[in-house]
């Protein structure tokens, strides 16, 4: 167990700072931010802002386990159904008269078991991923339809809805702390620890990760119950935030999630991307998302510019390299 | 016989699987086993039948379309919208205009994929956003109603040839269409090697990127030809038209014993998938479920299936040192 299983970090150049993809997130949410402040004079108030991150702090939470799991070349489809899970269990819960700290308890039990159960099937049977999870995001949000039906659980405590809609100090929401603390700590994990550099290592070349002694399959559970814990998280600060569940709560995040994740640099074939751009990239599209709110765009038309921003972004620099590359020539 | 046997394993397991599940439905409520019933779910799985054989070559390629479902939605209101405002065009020209869009927009995501070299998965679940939004900016949010549609068109899909309905015409033909395409033709076995080892496709001399092209626009088409039946058998066009059916769609592939691994699937089993899955959408509200413990049973489904079809792909070739799956 030494460091020398492992690569060791390219030494520094200028130049491949020039070309980091963070470096092209940075403009685009410094134009997105100029753009909303001149569309509403309201737009650069604190409070607003403060207000904003709402919106995209569950998400960004859920991307950031999702990005591990990318990064090592697996997916997490059930993501948002296991928000619909640890939903359905605070409710029950809750109706059953469980304070605030016990129904957070059981949403992050609820999800780190879904994940668990996501991780253990696609090591035990060495099934893709994205084929385990298809069905395990049937199987959990269809749980969730079995037992609501077309019924709502909206009867929760009080002191719940300070999780999700309250301020750790003003404006800035407890969500969004949470986010940006949990981000902070993987990516440290990420970027400066021999666990991070072997998920790197796995990501790259999982068998060649796998014959140089990292215990692939080991870290693969790990992920995926982190992102059920994590989808968990979700889960406590949105239903408290919305104080209801319903069976299509949190419907079709997962594509938002993933979205979030690939824009931020994670390549979809494993191995490269930073959480820096995973967390630019929330901020990215959670303010795109806001600003085009501002201007009552309805979310589905937003889906074109989201969707657009997301093809563009990762075909465009390649192309603009291809094209460097021909004229240097 | 054996060989049979051997070759379609999958397909015969699945085939086991959908009598059983039919004998059981039959013994709970005998009057399901009725010709009718048996001829309501062939005309109600034939829409997902269609979309889940051009899945299926794209899953074998190493590839998915996630933008079916909202390519669906984008042609199926453009030709709405085209219907109502000239009534008088016949269903065969409402038809191929929904082929044309759809190929148009599939060949997008070609362009993306191929050109572009996006990820599939990444390019569709980009246009996928892409297009469900500009339905609503065509339609302007608006439905398209039974009114506005032409009598020609609300008919086509119910009528009867010989008993059967012109959708379960439409299916016989898709299945030989995509049995001649998929299993019979030099496209069909290149498209297999890509998804097999692309790598020694290339070296072979396949030509990945005009190929992949042509499948992902061929989905297209298919996809427009699919929304203008979609938009006549249910009468209505709106934004939220086939909203999440991709996932229904893929689900019939795996259901089927195409793997997601690519290279592996047939047109017998991705049929039986997708009647596997309306079988279960029927039987459920026969059977005294409630159909709200649908969506779990097909997790369930979907579960079971890639389980077992893992394991029974194992045991046809062992191979030198284990895979990790990609």
């Amino acid at each position: 167990m030494s460091e020398s299983k492992v690569a060791p970090r390219a030494p520094f150049k200028p130049s491949s700072l020039l070309l980091r993809w963070e470096l092209i997130l940075v403009p685009l949410l410094a134009l997105v931010m100029f753009v909303n402040g001149t569309r509403s004079e309201f737009f650069w108030d604190p409070f607003n802002l403060g207000d904003a991150t709402f919106n995209f702090s569950e998400k960004g939470i859920m991307a950031i386990a999702m990005a591990l799991l990318i990064l090592t070349r697996e997916i997490d489809l059930s993501v948002s159904s296991i928000i619909a899970l640890a939903s359905l269990v605070m409710g029950l819960a809750a109706q059953n008269g469980a304070e605030t700290p016990v129904l957070v308890l059981l949403a992050l039990l609820t999800g780190t078991l879904a994940g668990f159960f996501n991780g253990f099937l696609v090591i035990r049977f060495a099934v893709p991923s994205i084929a385990i999870t298809l069905g395990t995001m049937s199987l959990y949000r269809g749980i969730s339809q079995a037992i609501l039906g077309d019924q709502a659980l909206t009867k929760y405590p009080e002191s719940l809805a300070n999780l999700g809609q309250g301020y750790l100090l003003e404006p800035i929401p407890y969500s969004f702390v949470t986010f940006l603390g949990l981000a902070l700590l993987v990516g440290l994990v990420l970027h400066r620890t021999r666990w991070g550099r072997q998920l790197y290592a796995i990501g790259t070349n999982p068998e060649a990760a796998k014959f140089s002694g990292i215990l692939v399959d080991r870290y693969r559970l790990i992920l995926f119950t982190l992102s059920g814990t994590f989808a968990g998280l979700a889960a406590a600060f949105l239903t408290s935030r919305i104080s209801s569940t319903r069976p299509n709560i949190a419907q079709g995040w997962e594509l938002d999630v993933i979205t979030m994740v690939v824009l931020g640099g994670i390549g979809i074939a494993g191995g490269t991307g930073s959480m820096l751009g995973v967390v630019l990239a929330v901020l990215l599209l959670g303010m795109i998302s806001f600003g085009l709110a501002l201007m009552n765009v309805p979310g589905i038309v937003a889906g074109i510019f989201i969707g657009g921003l997301l093809i563009g972004a990762i075909a465009l620099p390649p192309l603009f390299k291809k094209i460097l590359r021909i004229g240097k020539r | 016989m054996n060989l049979i046997l051997k070759n379609y394993r999958r397909e015969a397991v699945l085939f086991v699987f959908l009598l059983a599940a039919l004998l059981v439905v039959g013994i709970i409520s005998p009057s399901f086993i009725s010709l009718k019933t048996l001829d309501a779910i062939w005309h109600d799985s034939v829409l997902l039948l269609i979309l889940a054989l051009v899945q299926m070559p794209i899953i074998i390629s190493r590839g998915i379309d996630l933008s079916v479902a909202a390519n669906l939605a984008l042609t199926g209101m453009l030709v709405a919208l085209l219907s109502k405002s000239n009534p008088s065009l016949p269903v065969l020209v409402l038809l191929l205009a929904g082929i044309g869009i759809g190929a148009i927009l599939g060949a997008i995501n070609a362009l993306l994929i191929t050109v572009l070299e996006l990820p599939p998965i990444v390019a569709t679940l980009g246009t996928m956003s892409v297009y469900r939004g500009m339905t609503y900016v065509v339609s302007g949010g608006q439905w398209v109603n039974s009114q506005d549609f032409p009598a020609a068109l609300l008919e086509f899909p119910n009528a009867r040839l010989l008993g059967l309905t012109s959708l379960e015409w439409l299916s016989l033909l898709a299945l030989f269409l995509a049995w001649l395409m998929w299993h019979q033709s030099r496209f069909g076995r290149e498209i297999r090697a890509l998804g097999n080892n692309p790598s020694a496709a290339r070296y072979v001399g396949v030509l990945e990127q005009p190929r992949l092209a042509l499948l992902y626009t061929i989905a297209g088409a298919v996809s427009g030809f699919v929304s203008v039946l979609w938009v006549a058998r249910y009468a209505i066009a709106s934004t939220e038209l086939a909203i999440g059916f991709e996932l229904q769609v893929v689900a019939a592939c795996v259901l089927g014993g195409v793997s997601i691994a690519g290279g592996v699937g047939t047109v017998y089993g991705t049929a039986l998938g997708s009647l596997f899955l309306v079988l279960l959408y029927n039987a459920l509200p026969v059977i005294k479920i409630s159909p709200f413990w649908q969506t779990a049973i097909v997790g369930v489904a979907i579960l079971v299936a890639v389980i077992v079809n893992q394991s029974a792909g194992k045991r046809i070739g062992k191979k030198i040192l284990r895979e990790v799956s990609p």
